[in-house]
């Protein structure tokens, strides 16, 4: 089957003051219909200037799209987002494709109602009436597990708690039912307990709507009960590809082996000091001749310092981008 | 939000007292009231009649009620100059003044608003200098100089434009460009940067990934934004040209308040100087009130009380 979303060869740069930072080198990557993609990375990883490439949200200038396509299938025809016009992206976001960013206390404008807020994509996508569009954000309302969806219709943003807020916004994202939600990080921002609410509803939502998600995070723990496959990043390109549960059973990467390390554990009986990955992140302003992860990698080797790794697959759904078979301890072959 | 107003209501009328008061002592703190208003070459006879007149000779607490009493009806006793109601003369003047502070406010509001939003929205490009130039001129050019340099050109040099008086409509524009330049550069600058700032929040970035058309952006998640500032500046500076502006209205001879004012002291005429604070103030408190009020209809962070 077509993936619904076929990304290939995507290079992000940034053109700043102090030099271009090469924010995302050469990501492809597929996209199943109803399936739910994670990326994950550190900040600076070039994860979210992935996801906003796709849709012409990055500032520019300073940022440049260089290279890529990115095909969307959709019953009507498929098209390159990449080539699009600025009217038809237009309609593509929050029409085709719905957006929910990270931080609800600002990503929603303060003196308008959440009503108006919803409401205002479904009249700019779907052309409803004035009436229709009311009784269309009242259920949505409803879907996304707001209580007295009527009477919170014209509730102003201040007015609700984080969660709540954030409950709004996936109702503006899902509006139009889009054929794919992407995420930016929905959860860091909110408390614990309210985190493990929102991925209930949006693993509720992909239940009942099928939909087709990319969920941005930096957060492995996040991962595993709601994605179907993970993306792992890292300087801007992508080191692992694999099912959820093939990558914390057979991590083959170093740097999502060190990501796993780190992830504290409440359910481990020794009492241990919490790991973390030596070294700091790339610097994204030179362009790299050699593996991004080698300063930090206890495991690199002279080729390291002299190729880039191509992502390759070692199992089938599982590819990753190292030299060092982690299983076998040593080289790959060829 | 009721109970919210009518605090403010409140607090406006104890403001305006501390005016009144403030007015009446005033004249009573720097001397004798008599001599203040009588004329220099004046006889110490006349000056007794006078003060007998005015009741200055009576104990001052019973002078301050008769005033209170006097001011809560609009009677702040005859001019001295025209032997007529002083509150009457200052409400004659009212409408040239209201007229030039409107026009004005107008240009400085039609000019300054979009001037200021080109600016944010396009930052560093050649309007956005056009309209930092406009906001840095505004702001120190003083305008009783610029309405001197306009006479010499425009009605001078040009004779496009009448120099003095309120005879046609051309008349006001002098004057109200002369007035208004100085709030347009302000509002220049405002608008200019809260349209930066308001631009990079991330609710304009929610806007974009909705696919809203720009034009709805601006005008809807922007604007609405934008105006929050504005509206206390232009409120506050309307109240201050309500109060008519002494320079402007002397330099083009404008029958305004302002131009009464000046008069007024010239002719020590203390009653009508009195009217003129108080109508002033007044007008400044009530300008106030209304922007509380717009604040509440345009940001319900205020109408709920919220922050």
């Amino acid at each position: 089957m077509n993936p619904l979303l076929e990304v290939r060869n995507l290079v992000t740069k940034f053109y700043t003051l102090d030099g271009v930072v090469h924010a995302v080198s050469g990501v492809s990557f597929d996209l199943q219909e109803g399936e739910t993609l994670a990326i994950v990375g550190e900040s600076g990883s070039g994860k979210s200037v992935t996801v906003l490439s796709l849709l012409g949200l990055i500032p520019t200038p300073p940022g440049r799209i260089e290279q890529g396509t990115a095909l969307l299938r959709t019953p009507l025809g498929q098209k390159d987002l990449l080539q699009l016009s600025k009217a038809e992206l237009r309609d593509v976001r929050g029409g085709q494709i719905g957006f929910v960013f990270q931080d609800p206390i600002s990503t929603l404008n303060p003196i308008l109602t959440i009503g108006e807020q919803i409401k205002e994509t479904l009249t700019r996508h779907l052309h409803l009436s004035a009436e229709k569009a009311k009784a269309q954000v009242i259920k949505l309302l409803a879907e996304v597990g707001i209580p007295d969806p009527e009477m919170r219709y014209k509730a102003y943003p201040f007015q609700l708690s984080g969660g709540m807020r954030q409950r709004v916004v996936i109702a503006i994202a899902i509006a139009c039912n889009p054929h794919i939600v992407i995420a930016d990080e929905p959860t860091t921002a909110l408390d614990v307990t309210v985190q493990a609410q929102i991925i209930d509803l949006f693993n509720r939502l992909r239940r009942t709507l099928g939909m087709t998600m990319i969920w941005i995070t930096h957060d492995l723990g996040v991962v595993a009960g709601l994605a179907d496959r993970v993306m792992v990043m890292y300087g801007g390109r992508i080191v692992e590809l694999s099912t959820v549960d093939d990558l914390y059973e057979r991590p083959q990467h170093p740097y999502t082996a060190g990501l796993l390390g780190a992830l504290p554990r409440l359910d481990s009986q020794e009492t241990r000091r919490l790991v973390s990955i030596r070294g700091t992140p790339p610097d994204m302003l030179l362009p790299l001749r050699h593996c991004p992860f080698s300063w930090r990698c206890d495991y690199a080797s002279e080729r390291c310092w002299q190729e880039i790794p191509e992502l390759t697959s070692t199992a089938p759904g599982h590819e990753v981008a190292c030299f060092y078979d982690m299983e076998k301890g040593g080289l790959r072959d060829g | 939000m009721q109970r919210y107003f009518l605090s403010r209501i409140l607090q406006s009328l104890v403001l305006l007292f501390g005016v009144v008061m403030l007015v009446f002592f005033m004249v009573r703190i720097t001397g004798d009231p008599a001599t203040l208003m009588m004329p220099r070459n004046a006889s110490p006879a006349q000056v007794e009649a006078f003060r007998e007149s005015m009741g200055f000779n009576r104990p001052v607490l019973v002078q301050f009620w008769d005033f209170l009493r006097g001011a809560v009806v609009g009677d702040f006793g005859n001019s001295l100059h025209f032997k007529t109601p002083a509150l009457q003369l200052v409400i004659q003047r009212l409408p040239a003044t209201l007229e030039l502070a409107t026009a004005a406010m107008l240009m400085a509001i039609l000019i300054g608003i979009p001037l200021g939003l080109i600016g944010g929205f396009n930052p560093g490009s050649v309007l956005d200098s056009v309209a930092r130039g406009v906001a840095l001129l505004g702001q120190s050019v003083p305008n009783f100089w610029l309405a001197m340099i306009m006479i010499i050109f425009f009605a001078v040099r040009l004779g496009w434009l009448p120099s003095f008086g309120r005879d046609e409509w051309k008349s006001v524009i002098m004057p109200a460009f002369a007035l208004g330049l100085s709030t347009m550069g302000q509002i220049v600058r405002l608008t200019r940067s809260s349209t930066l700032e308001i631009r990079g929040e991330d609710f304009i970035r929610t806007a974009y990934s909705k696919g809203l058309l720009p034009l709805t952006i601006y005008s809807k998640h922007v604007l609405r934004n934008v105006a929050i500032p504005l509206v206390s500046i232009i409120g506050v500076q309307f109240g201050y040209m309500l109060g008519g502006s002494i320079y402007i209205e002397f330099i083009f001879s404008w029958p305004g308040i302002g131009q009464l004012l000046e008069q007024a002291i010239g002719w020590r005429d203390f009653p009508m100087i009195q009217a003129l604070a108080i109508f002033t103030s007044l007008a400044v408190l009530m300008l106030n009130l209304l922007t509380d009020a717009a604040y509440m209809i345009i940001d319900p962070r205020i109408r709920y009380g919220a922050r």
